[in-house]
This record gives C-alpha cells, sequence and structure tokens, in this order.
C-alpha cells in the first residue's frame, strides 16, 4: 500500500544563512502514527511546516519526493496547496492558548472551515461542528460553540483545535507537540483522544515531539532528528529495544526511571549544545558532542541499516556506537 | 472606576445628542438657518438683556437665527467627522495592514509614504488647495481625508505586526485560508479596537481643523452654517457682544471633548476586555 506522505531528502534553507532541515527522509503509512522526535531547533516544526507550505518568507524549500497521497506536493500551486490544507491534511499547533482567533466564537472559527472546503452551509456545518466537539469529548457542545477562545481552558481549547482539525475528514494530522503546553494529566487525556480519534477514523498521525514518553505511548514509527538530519529511524519497539545511533542512546540515557537511578546520582545529559548549521557543512551534526567520534565524521555521513526497516546515520558498525 | 464610566456614557451622550441633532436639524431648528431679518441684528440670547424666546441664542449680524445655525452646524461637524475617518481611515488601515503583514519591501513603502505624508503641513495644503479649486464642503472633506491618515496607518502597521505572528494566524493558514481571508478575517478583527480609538481622537481632529479652516476662511463657504465660521464672522463683533463666538466656541469644545471621552472610554473597556 502507497504511503498517506512521502518524503525524500526534504531540504529547507532560511535565507541563505541556516540549513534547518538537511535531506530529511521520511514515509507516513495509512492509519499508523509516525513520531518525529528531537531537541528544540532540530527541524522538526520545520520539516512539518515545509510539508503543509506554511514556511515563512526567505526560507527555501527542496526535495525530492514531496507526495501526500497521489498529489506531488512540490509542483501544487499556492492555491491547490491551500485547497489541502484543512482538508486533506490538517495540521494542529503547539500552543491552545493562542491558536484560536480571539475575535470570534468557536462554532463559527469550526464552521468556516467547513464551509470553505466542503461549500457547506452555516446551519449544516455547525451541525458537523457541533457533532466533532461531542467526538473529542466536549460535553454540551451546542453551548460550547457560543463561546469565545477566553472563556474555555487550555485543555478545552486543544481539544477544539483537533475537531477543528477533523472537520472534512483529514487523511493526515500533523500535531506540532500538541501537549507540550498543558499540565501532565491533561496531556494524558489529549494522547489518549488521538489515539481514539485515530483508531475510530483511520487517521494517519504525524506527532512531533521531544518527549520520549509519548513516543513510547504513541508511535508505530520512529525518525530522530538531530540538527535538522535525520539520524535514526525504526519502529517504536526496535528503536527503544536497541537504539543505535549515539544521540539517540544519549537520549535514552536522559530518562531517569524510577527505582533504577539512585537519588543523589546526577540526572544523565549529553554534554555540549546544538551547533548552528550553516549551508555547506557536511558530516555528522554530532560529531562535536559524541563519545565516538572519528576524523570520518566530518565527511558525509550516510544511513546504514541495523536491521531491516532499523536505519541510522553513523560510520560506527551498529554494534560498536 | 466608576467615575470613568460615567465620563464614557457623558461622552457617548455627548456624541449621540449631537448626531441626533444633526440628522433631525430640520425637524429641530426654530427658524430657516439662512434667513436674514436685518431689522434684528446682533439680538442677544434670551437670558441676557435685550433677548427674547423668538431666538432663544439670539441673532448673528445679519439677523439669523443663532439656535438654528448652531442647529445645523452640527450637520455639518458630524457629516465632516465621519466622512473623514471613513476616508481617511480607509487609506490608513489598508496601507498600515499590508505594510505591518507583509514587512519588508511593502513595508518600506508604506513607511515612506507615512513620513512623506507627516511632512506635509496640512494648513498649508488646505490653502493651496482653496486657492486653486475655491472653497466648499466636499473640498473640505477631500483634503481631510486623504490627509489625516498617517495615524491609522501607524496603528494599523504596529497592531498588524504584532498580530501576524500569532498562531491562529498560522492555524487559519493551516486550515486553508486564502490571503484575503487572512487579512480581512483574522488580522482585521483583532486590531479594530485599537483602531476605534484612533477613529475617535481623528475624527475630534477632524471637527476641530474643519472649524479652523472655516474660521480662516479656507473651509465651508460663507452661508452654510459651520461652528468654525460662525466664530470667524462673529469674531468682529466680540468686545460688545461676546456670546456670538461663545455659543459656537463652547459648542465645538463640549463635542470635541465628549469625542475624546467617548475615545478613551471605549480604549479602556476593551482593553479590560482582552486581559
Amino acid at each position: 500500500m502507497s504511503p498517506v506522505l512521502e518524503v525524500a531528502n526534504l531540504r529547507v534553507d532560511f535565507s541563505g544563512r541556516t540549513a534547518a532541515v538537511r535531506g530529511v527522509s521520511l514515509k507516513v503509512q495509512r492509519g499508523e502514527t509516525h513520531c518525529l522526535v528531537g531537541e528544540s531547533g532540530c527541524g522538526k516544526s520545520v520539516s512539518a511546516l515545509a510539508v503543509m507550505g506554511l514556511l515563512a518568507r526567505g526560507a527555501v524549500r527542496d526535495a525530492d519526493v514531496l507526495r501526500f497521497q497521489d498529489t506531488d506536493l512540490t509542483r501544487l500551486s499556492e492555491r491547490g496547496m491551500a485547497r489541502l490544507r484543512g482538508d486533506k491534511m490538517a495540521m494542529i499547533f503547539q500552543e491552545p492558548m493562542t491558536s484560536l482567533n480571539p475575535a470570534y466564537t468557536i462554532g463559527s472559527q469550526m464552521a468556516e472551515v467547513y464551509e470553505r472546503h466542503r461549500g457547506a452551509g452555516r446551519r449544516a456545518a455547525l451541525d458537523r461542528a457541533a457533532e466533532l466537539l461531542g467526538r473529542v469529548g466536549i460535553t454540551a457542545p451546542g453551548m460550547r460553540l457560543a463561546q469565545f477562545p477566553h472563556q474555555l481552558s487550555g485543555g478545552l481549547r486543544q481539544r477544539v483545535m483537533i475537531a477543528m482539525a477533523l472537520m472534512c475528514d483529514p487523511e493526515l494530522l500533523i500535531a506540532d507537540e500538541p501537549t507540550t503546553a498543558l499540565d501532565v494529566t491533561v496531556q494524558a487525556q489529549i494522547l489518549r483522544l488521538l489515539q481514539t480519534l485515530q483508531r475510530e477514523l483511520g487517521l494517519s498521525l504525524l506527532l512531533i515531539t521531544h518527549d520520549l514518553g509519548i513516543v513510547a505511548r504513541m508511535a508505530n514509527q520512529v525518525s530522530v532528528m538531530y540538527a535538522g538530519e535525520l539520524v535514526e529511524s525504526a519502529t517504536a519497539e526496535a528503536l527503544f529495544a536497541a537504539p543505535t545511533h549515539p544521540y539517540t542512546r544519549g537520549l535514552l540515557a536522559c530518562i531517569p526511571i524510577p527505582g533504577t537511578v539512585r537519588r543523589d546520582e546526577p540526572l544523565g545529559s549529553i554534554p555540549g549544545t546544538v551547533p548552528r548549521i550553516s549551508p555547506g557543512f557536511a558530516g555528522c551534526g554530532f560529531r562535536d558532542r559524541c563519545t565516538h567520534a572519528l576524523p570520518a565524521c566530518a565527511q558525509t555521513v550516510a544511513l546504514r541499516s541495523a536491521a531491516p526497516g532499523h536505519a541510522y546515520r553513523c560510520v560506527l558498525p551498529a554494534e560498536w556506537t | 472606576m466608576k467615575l470613568r464610566h460615567l465620563a464614557t456614557a457623558l461622552g457617548g451622550v455627548i456624541v449621540a445628542f449631537v448626531l441626533l441633532v444633526g440628522i433631525f436639524a430640520p425637524l429641530l431648528a426654530p427658524h430657516d438657518p439662512f434667513a436674514q431679518d436685518l431689522m434684528r441684528r446682533m439680538v442677544p440670547p434670551e437670558w441676557m438683556e435685550g433677548g427674547s424666546t423668538a431666538n432663544w441664542l439670539g441673532t448673528d449680524q445679519l439677523g439669523r437665527d443663532y439656535l438654528s445655525r448652531l442647529i445645523y452646524g452640527a450637520r455639518i461637524s458630524m457629516l465632516i467627522g465621519i466622512l473623514t475617518v471613513v476616508t481617511s481611515g480607509t487609506i490608513g488601515i489598508t496601507l498600515g495592514v499590508l505594510g505591518g503583514f507583509f514587512g519588508g519591501r511593502v513595508d518600506d513603502v508604506v513607511m515612506f509614504a507615512i513620513t512623506c505624508r507627516l511632512s506635509i503641513p496640512l494648513i498649508l495644503v488646505a490653502l493651496t488647495v482653496v486657492a486653486l479649486l475655491g472653497s466648499s464642503l466636499t473640498l473640505v472633506i477631500l483634503t481631510l481625508g486623504l490627509l489625516l491618515w498617517d495615524r491609522f496607518a501607524v496603528v494599523a502597521r504596529t497592531t498588524t505586526m504584532q498580530v501576524r505572528n500569532l498562531d491562529y494566524i498560522a492555524a487559519a493558514r493551516a486550515a486553508g485560508a486564502s490571503l484575503a481571508h487572512i487579512l480581512l478575517r483574522e488580522v482585521l478583527p483583532n486590531i479594530l479596537s485599537h483602531l476605534l480609538v484612533v477613529a475617535t481622537l481623528e475624527m475630534a481632529l477632524a471637527i476641530l481643523l474643519e472649524a479652523t479652516l472655516s474660521f480662516l476662511g479656507l473651509g465651508v463657504p460663507s452661508p452654510l452654517p459651520s461652528w468654525g465660521l460662525m466664530i470667524a464672522e462673529g469674531k468682529d463683533y466680540m468686545f460688545f457682544s461676546p456670546w456670538v463666538i461663545m455659543v459656537p466656541g463652547v459648542t465645538l469644545f463640549v463635542l470635541v471633548m465628549g469625542i475624546n471621552l467617548l475615545g478613551d472610554g471605549l480604549r479602556d473597556l476593551l482593553r479590560a476586555e482582552r486581559v
């Protein structure tokens, strides 16, 4: 079966100064959750925005393949892109507090998407909105539709954002850190909601996060990004069972596990900071922080296979990293 | 807090009152504002010695009923205030939103236009226009409307800059909204409260400027009952009949204060709503 979203060798430069994304490739299969993991500034959000065609001015996007279902996104006009966005491809953002327009009611904002893409009337659109609000677990949807964003809590707003993204039955939902701004109990509710919706609607989910806990809970496939590059890609089980790239290993070592980590033991960390990558940078972006770094790391490093379906980008064989 | 609401209400009442008086001027005016009665010139107001109930606010140097002229003057002032704000608002908001939203080259052009506009002395332009084309009400409105857009542009530009990077703009784009939709339906409603305040300020300014221009003989032409013109025509008589400039002067002062109180109150109200 062909993937819902296929990206090959995606590159994004910002005004020729920063290479934010350097050759990211990934596939999101129908009905699966693909997690894009990495620390702040590694290019995961930029990758998602590049797929949606929502990059800021001054950003240059380039890709060998950028295909959504049967549509080649690299050849699509801005108008064609706008027709896809919010219809077959939807996105939800990190900040539910500011992602809703304060000037309109919830109902009006939700209805608008449906009217735009489906040409429906206001009545039908509001019915659809009420149905989806119920679906994302909001009680008394009729009342909520008439409310303004400031009358809702953060968790409720994120539910509204999710409902809004689902208005037109999208095939692909890109969620950019959907739970980062929420507190832990609400996070769990939202993640459960996403899982339920995915199961019921057969949604493909590209979930961007920096939280490996969320990855472990949600992901089928995982792509780990570092400094604009994909450093490891595997199924979630394989990644947690046998992390191969030194960066992935470092990330996993940072997670304190109750019971095995002693009280006064310092928490795990990776020394150093993410380098700024300018265009023309070659080699592994992680080499300055890597304990295994070799002279060969300064040359372009190819992806290699650790196991079938498990790729990593390092000069060392899998058993040595 | 209580006092502030009172002030806003007062401002609102004043503006609404003047607006209604202007609209219903033909019904309210006791006399024809243009009818001269040379036998009854410079009659003082009713409460002064020699005044009568036939002319509550007295008559002017041509024997025209002062109250009627004042009532019709409300029409001119409000007409100029509103039409000027509509014209200048349209120009300023369009430029400001475009400059603020797109930034870069577009913004450079807008900023240049604003700077150019700020360097033009208003009275001088008005003088030139009147000298070249003669004075008329339309001309005053056009001159003011085409010149008073700078504050709209500056405020629209900065507020748009604050709004354009907010998540709901990105969310709207992610939901497939067109550029026109984003500018008109996402950006504009969220900067409207700031623009409303500017509109009240500009309206007060336009009314005052019209009075100034009319006083200088560059504004509304003579038989029309503009408040500024009434002051101008009365100034020769003010030594012995001070009320001829006091009446329109006080009215003008009250209206401009009312508009400013209303604008101030609106700003506070809208700010409170945001928090």
